[in-house]
């Protein structure tokens, strides 16, 4: 989007008009249409957040914490189809910031990052506040720049922009030293840009798609496993329309919730470590899988080597090359933009004389339907103690299936992707990579600033909501209407439960001590709290916390200690070895 | 197996450590590494050889690809290339081994190239194994001190490897 006029543009450039370092962020900023900038000033930002306060097209949105300003800009940016902008200034700025940028590169989430850094001439001279952040960076970008001449600071924010969103998306820091920000040069923001050595493939090979397409029609047992790719590749519809026409059972990984309507009965639920029984049975006996967007990572395939004890022939569509045949070889590579190969596939299928063995899929579906019956989600629905699953249930029927939904990190995240029914990409917003507590509230923030008018809940927990509940300050200030469920089960469930597995039962530091009365916490942040301790109290509280468009509502559900997360593959273990409930 | 990786890539501050870090974060062997500007200035080669089964190596250049700076990556094991490796030798040269170390030098066409009453500083070109080979043919005893620069390479015949 275009913000500044072209009589404007005209002037700058023919008058040899120069701009400071700080203006042209600024403008640069304006000219990609960024809406939200989350951030936290300090000393080698200074410059920068003059420029901010004396225009009102880019918002600021001050966290408290930039840990926050990294989750919210990637909640922003998983929630909608744009790149999150994040601004932090030097030294602590930047490695409070680094957890935020590893989130998002082990998700693959589109970020520009601009982080102050001490004036050049002090680079190295361990200034006050002075970090390497390019180096501390390095290893959880797609991409940084450190950039010294003010002359390349335009040029250099377009590539971050167009690294950040292009190809396989991540997180791209811009590192700017404070007298850059002053120094003054002629401003023109780069149209088009084009690196020679950065060239993201898009159209995948028409052959392999050919071969995949053959391949998949002779299938007897196939299956579609699909993961975040699908999502940030904005394919769900063409995902969709595939898996319909084709008739086959569809899975998808954590980070792929919403890709495949999950209320359809193609779907067989979500796959991996806490995955139904039937798409981890699916997944280790089908003949034919075709992965799209996905990477096989442990947490998914469980121990390749007791995965590739059943011969199968496998289709890989990503756009990363390095994501086809590193965990598990591959025989049908392609590598594309997955939403083009899924259109290319469908228009292939629309066209083709074969069609798929009705005969075989039956005898498969019938297979599916008897693992299905299974039930292996079933829980203790007359339990006189909340059920945590029984909440996030609840949360899906009263908002049907609307909501976005952020979570935490532990049993919490499992039990809202397993009981929150996502028919639509980009409602589930969760940390699978990183696995980082913290991320569900600021998240949120990001989420509900991107669709003010939606329905934005957190599912956490007492242990990850603490990591970053000082938050909730930032709620306030903004107005964010969050709707808050803490499964409160006085434990790190998750590690919890690896302890009664693994350990013996032996809770080591896993018990939450010491609690805050989580309502008048919120109460103290001008929120509103509930306790809620009984089953029969969770749905009208979820229906009053709804009711409250304007409030934020911190919700403390009192649950189940004992619960755990099943199905569950051990760790090292094979997809189909399930400890079941 | 080992194999010899040429890179094409941007000569810009912070591309050498971007290739480091990825070795050693992917927990990649590195045998060594080379790296200087080519005849255009704003580009560097950089020749790394490295261990590790073709999985393995698949995966080093297929990461190695991901990297904004790099341009152009080529597996120079997978056809005919050259390798040279330069070493400085600085070995005792007194008395009888003085000739001696003289004659090794000339056998293995390498060059005095600094001598003061005690020692020579010897220098060698070759592939890595013929630089082991000298070593091996003098007294250990001898050397004071070996720099190597780690080998270069190129593709054989048209194998060319441009931007």
């Amino acid at each position: 989007m275009d913000m500044t006029s072209p009589e404007q543009r005209a002037k700058d450039k023919g008058a040899g008009v120069e701009l400071s370092g700080a203006e042209i962020v600024v403008r640069c900023l304006q000219e990609e249409g960024v809406e939200y900038v989350f951030g936290y000033p300090g000393g080698a930002v200074l410059f920068l957040y003059d420029e901010l306060f004396k225009q009102d097209k880019v918002k600021h949105v001050l966290v408290r914490h930039e840990q926050a300003a990294l989750h919210a800009a990637d909640g922003y940016a998983r929630s909608t189809e744009r790149v999150g902008v994040a601004l932090v200034t030097s030294g602590p700025g930047v490695t409070n910031a680094v957890t935020g940028i590893a989130t998002a590169y082990m998700d693959s989430t589109p970020l520009v990052v601009i982080t102050g850094q001490v004036p050049t001439h002090a680079i190295g001279q361990d200034a006050f506040q002075e970090c390497d952040a390019v180096g501390i960076t390095r290893p959880c970008v797609k991409h940084n720049f450190l950039v010294k001449d003010v002359r390349d600071l335009a040029q250099t924010i377009k590539k971050a922009f167009y690294i950040a969103a292009t190809g396989r998306p991540g997180p791209v820091v811009v590192d700017i030293p404070k007298d850059v920000t002053t120094a003054k040069a002629p401003f023109e923001y780069p149209r088009e840009i084009s690196m020679r050595s950065y060239n993201p493939v898009v159209k995948g090979h028409p052959g392999q798609i050919k071969k995949a397409l053959q391949t998949l029609l002779k299938a007897k047992r196939p299956m579609i496993y699909t993961g975040g790719g699908v999502i940030l590749g904005n394919a769900a519809e063409d995902l969709t329309k595939l898996v319909r026409m084709l008739g086959y059972p569809c899975t998808n990984t954590l980070m792929g919730l919403g890709g495949y309507p999950a209320t359809d009965r193609q779907f067989v639920g979500m796959l991996g470590m806490h995955g139904t029984y039937e798409a981890n049975m699916a997944m280790q006996h089908c003949d034919v899988l075709l992965a799209v967007g996905a990477r096989f990572d442990d947490r998914v395939i469980g121990n390749p080597k007791h995965f590739f004890e059943e011969p199968r022939t496998i289709i890989h569509v990503d756009i990363d090359p390095s994501s086809i045949s590193k965990r598990v070889k591959v025989d049908i590579p392609i590598v594309g933009n997955v939403s083009d190969v899924l259109r290319e596939l469908v228009k292939q299928l629309e066209a083709a004389r074969e069609k798929p063995d009705a005969e075989a899929l039956k005898a498969w579906w019938s297979q599916i339907d008897q693992w299905r019956s299974r039930d292996c989600l079933k829980y203790d629905r007359a339990s006189s103690i909340i059920k945590p699953q029984f909440v996030v249930e609840k949360l899906w029927e009263i908002t049907k299936g609307e909501a976005f939904v952020t979570s935490d990190v532990g049993q919490h995240q499992m039990w809202a992707a397993q009981f929150y029914k996502f028919d639509k990409p980009r409602r589930w917003i969760n940390s699978g990579g990183l696995g980082t507590m913290g991320v569900g509230l600021p998240y949120a923030m990001g989420v509900q600033l991107a669709h003010p008018k939606a329905t934005v809940a957190c599912i956490t927990g007492e242990a990850s909501v603490q990591m970053c509940i000082q938050e909730l300050s930032t709620c306030k200030q903004y107005r964010l209407p969050l709707k808050i469920c803490n499964l409160n089960n006085r434990y790190m469930g998750m590690v919890r439960q690896w302890q009664e597995f693994f350990h013996g039962n032996r809770y080591s530091e896993s018990y939450m001590d010491a609690l805050p009365d989580f309502v008048r916490l919120a109460e103290a942040y001008g929120h509103v709290g509930m306790r809620i301790e009984k089953p029969a109290d969770v749905e009208p509280a979820l229906r009053e916390a709804l009711k409250r468009k304007n409030d934020l509502v911190f919700m403390d559900f009192i649950t189940d200690q004992t619960e755990n997360v099943f199905p569950m593959v051990p760790g090292g273990k094979g997809l189909s070895e399930m400890i079941l409930v | 197996m080992r194999h010899i990786v040429s890179i094409l890539l941007e000569n810009e501050a912070g591309a050498l450590s971007r290739v480091a870090g990825l070795f050693s974060a992917r927990g990649y062997n590195i045998e060594s590494l080379t790296v200087a500007p080519t005849e255009d200035a704003t580009l560097s080669r950089m020749t790394i050889v490295t261990t590790g089964s073709d999985d393995v190596i698949e995966q080093i250049t297929k990461q190695l690809n991901k990297l904004v700076d790099v341009v152009k990556v080529v597996d120079l094991s997978d056809g005919e290339h050259i390798e040279r490796e330069l070493m400085l030798v600085k070995v005792r040269a007194v008395g009888k081994d003085r000739e001696e170390m003289k004659r090794m030098a000339d056998i293995f066409r390498g060059r005095v190239i600094d001598v003061t009453d005690k020692e020579y500083t010897i220098e060698l070109t070759g592939p890595g194994h013929k630089l082991d080979a000298f070593l091996k043919a003098i007294e250990r005893s001898a050397i004071l001190e070996t720099v190597r620069t780690g080998a270069s390479g190129i593709g054989r015949g048209e194998r060319v490897l441009r931007a």
